[in-house]
């Protein structure tokens, strides 16, 4: 058994440590490793067959990209929209600027219900402004629902991806935490117990708290309703059996019309699961007498996302719709998993995600968490360039840190800036390859290669060997060839 | 038709044979080649760190260094997706209309060498001779950003002797990513070590592409494990013949 230590796993982007540090302990847990890749292959293979059967999958990414841009540049318009809708239906609606202004509005609701206790469908914003705990302190406890949700909170663990958020929990390491928390000492590792047991437990739940806090998916404009989808038919307990529901939802979540479902809907289930319909859509509007909850609240949730919309080349951050296909995409999650990130979402949204939330005060070194690969915005089905936003915001990162003296030593900051001094004469440049030669000489080996290195170069050798430079360079050669035609 | 090269400051300053190898290629095809003896960095490195400033002097740079050619052959897709991806940023941010007036000049006549040997000459079999075993490794910014497509396969199929093995996950990263490989050098090594598992599989004696970063990475890790395998761009495949086969590697 390879558990993570829980002290090795912190999602506060806040006080965690930086991304090259977090992924240490990841790197070094060949089961997690394994258990990530063999989820990703699974969903992967799935996402694949399903998209290469769309003939129209890339007019329906060019649909969606135009429908959540829409979606931002009116984003006042559509949020005000949605609210008078879902007031009409018979829902309230609170604003919330940031997290605590947001957990403050949830516990006074549930305040008012008298709950003790509430149900949860799986929600990542609520992880975002760290909900659980902040009720459990209150005195209030909240009972995750989703199964991958059930395994963390029995298991204490942290989530890892934002669709499968235990994806880095394999079968046998899931019987050990229901057994030990269910008390279940017999419980087998088969998929069907394991189900089985969980079914058990919740029913109880579902059966007997009246309360549910949800997250959305979706926010539709023009009706005032909220969408939630998913794959286990806990979330349809949690909006059908309780007598008050209270939603949870980023503002970005907001769509203009009813039709544009079609359009999420159809990328969404292939994006994020490889289905080609997820198993239960919710769709909601108000409350309707004698059918379902007859309370309920929308909860619309800034905490940082206004900030992301004034800035025009960040925007399109927004446009996420929460798929994770980028995350199973990626080459970088693929190694780490979600926990290096120090932040509920993790991967390459993530990586943009989480530093614009902080302000840039926080995570600054996420968005070099990346190779550039691009896999990420080739997969993205609201075409995020996600490569794009995370080279400006490491332009933001290198002017707030250049300005430090830490910094302005750092073998790596002037070497940069001693490149572009360079790159701007050729002579310069010339010149600065034949040191290199002399210099590199120094460390090359009689089979011409290097194999040691100082400082930032020690970074490549550690792993790596590189070839010691040659005799002649290309302009050299070039010249030489020149001079012998004439 | 009179061509410049743009070869770039890590293949001048670490792979000459590659360059040479480019000359001879597009030379035996008939190519007028022109080197300018000035250029230096398209100004990705500085750009992928997030210093700004410095890609904006280099892009600066190279628009006005090739304004004049008549067009402009770059043996790198990283290179070439800085100057077609991140330039026209950069460009509109500078707020200068005669620079964005020459951007938008040159920008079309820039071909990766894939692209200059299919879309512009118009060719596919260059005469090549390279009995080996060979597998191609299709570098992120060549499919992803340059969508280079079946170019490279059009152009190995057409090379005489060539054995080309399939590579498992052929457009995974290898985990280079330009400074991530040393500010993020575990997780890189990470990528890097299952890249080299694929590449092993294969059973080729070359490990090829049309990008010599991505294969400074992987020659780097295959000669620190004792691989028996080498890397080798693909324009040295290209260039070599019967009578003159490719340059012996390290």
């Amino acid at each position: 058994m390879s558990r993570i230590a829980p002290d090795l796993v912190n999602l506060d982007p806040r006080t965690a440590p930086p991304f090259p540090q977090a992924a240490l302990p990841m790197l070094r847990n060949p089961q997690l490793r394994k258990n990530v890749a063999h989820a990703i292959n699974v969903i992967q293979a799935k996402r694949a067959n399903l998209v290469a059967e769309k003939t129209d999958w890339q007019e329906l990414r060019s649909s969606a990209a135009a429908i959540r841009t829409l979606a931002l540049e009116n984003l006042g318009t559509y949020l005000e929209q949605f609210e008078a809708n879902c007031s009409a239906a018979g829902g309230t609606v609170h604003w919330a600027a940031d997290a605590a202004e947001a957990r403050q509005i949830i516990l006074a609701l549930l305040r008012q219900e008298n709950a003790s206790e509430v149900i949860k469908i799986k929600t990542m914003t609520s992880a975002e402004i760290q909900l659980n705990p902040f009720l459990e302190a209150a005195g209030i406890h909240a009972y995750e629902t989703d199964l991958a949700e059930i395994i963390l909170q029995l298991g204490e663990g942290e989530p890892s991806h934002i669709v499968v958020p235990a994806l880095h929990v394999n079968r046998s390491q899931v019987r050990e935490i229901f057994a030990r928390r269910m008390g279940l000492k017999d419980l087998s590792d088969d998929p069907q117990a394991l189900t089985n047991a969980a079914r058990h437990y919740l029913r109880q739940k579902f059966l007997t708290i009246p309360t549910a806090i949800s997250g959305a998916n979706f926010l539709c404009a023009e009706t005032g309703s909220v969408s939630v989808v998913e794959s286990e038919g806990n979330g349809r307990m949690c909006l059908t059996l309780p007598r008050t529901m209270i939603t949870l939802a980023g503002i970005e979540k907001v769509l203009p019309r009813f039709q544009d479902l079609e359009v999420m809907l159809q990328l969404l289930a292939r994006s994020a699961t490889g289905e080609r319909m997820n198993p239960y859509t919710s769709l909601w509007t108000g409350v309707t007498p004698g059918d379902g909850p007859q309370r309920f609240h929308v909860v619309l949730l800034d905490n940082g996302r206004s900030s992301i919309l004034s800035k025009p080349k960040q925007r399109q951050t927004l446009k996420c719709i929460r798929c994770a296909a980028c995350m199973n995409a990626c080459p970088v999650y693929r190694q780490t998993g979600g926990h290096a990130y120090g932040s509920v979402y993790p991967g390459p949204i993530g990586a943009i995600l989480t530093p614009q939330l902080m302000q840039m005060q926080h995570a600054q070194s996420l968005p070099y968490a990346s190779s550039l690969c691009g896999a990420c915005y080739e997969v993205c089905p609201v075409k995020i360039n996600i490569p794009e936003v995370l080279i400006e915001l490491r332009a933001q990162v290198t002017d707030i840190e250049r300005k430090t003296l830490s910094r302005f030593f750092d073998p790596m900051y002037l070497g940069l800036r001693i490149a572009n001094l360079i790159f701007a004469r050729a002579w310069a440049f010339h010149l600065a390859q034949r040191f290199g030669r002399i210099g590199l000489g120094l460390f090359t080996h009689k089979d011409g290669w290097i194999h040691s290195l100082p400082s930032v170069g020690g970074k490549w050798t550690q792993t790596r060997d590189l070839r010691g430079l040659p005799e002649q360079n290309f302009h050299e050669w070039w010249a030489a060839r020149r001079k012998e035609e004439k | 038709m009179r061509t410049s090269l743009f070869i770039t400051c890590y293949n001048d300053t670490l792979y000459p044979e590659t360059g040479r190898a480019v000359v001879r290629l597009l030379e035996r095809l008939g190519v007028d080649l022109d080197f300018h003896p000035k250029q230096t960095c398209c100004g990705q490195m500085h750009a992928n760190t997030g210093f700004h400033g410095e890609a904006f002097s280099q892009a600066k740079r190279f628009i006005r260094l090739y304004q004049d050619a008549e067009t402009v052959v770059v043996p790198s897709s990283s290179c070439v997706a800085m100057i077609r991806d991140q330039y026209p940023g950069l460009v509109a941010e500078l707020g200068n209309e005669e620079l964005r007036q020459q951007f938008e000049a040159l920008v079309p006549r820039v071909y990766e060498l894939s692209e200059f040997l299919i879309d512009r000459l118009g060719v596919e079999d260059v005469g090549a001779y390279f009995p080996h075993r060979v597998t191609y490794h299709a570098s992120c910014h060549g499919v992803r950003a340059l969508h280079l497509g079946n170019r490279p396969w059009q152009l190995m199929a057409k090379v005489r002797g060539l054995d080309l093995v399939p590579l498992n996950n052929l457009d995974r990263c290898c985990g280079f990513g330009g400074t991530f490989s040393v500010k993020n050098a575990e997780v890189s090594s990470a990528m890097l070590a299952v890249k080299l598992q694929d590449v092993i599989a294969t059973g080729a004696e070359y490990c090829t592409a049309l990008d010599n970063s991505c294969l400074m990475h992987l020659g780097g890790a295959m000669h620190r494990e004792y691989v028996g395998m080498k890397t080798i761009h693909l324009a040295q495949i290209l260039a070599s013949t019967e009578d003159c086969p490719a340059e012996a590697t390290l």
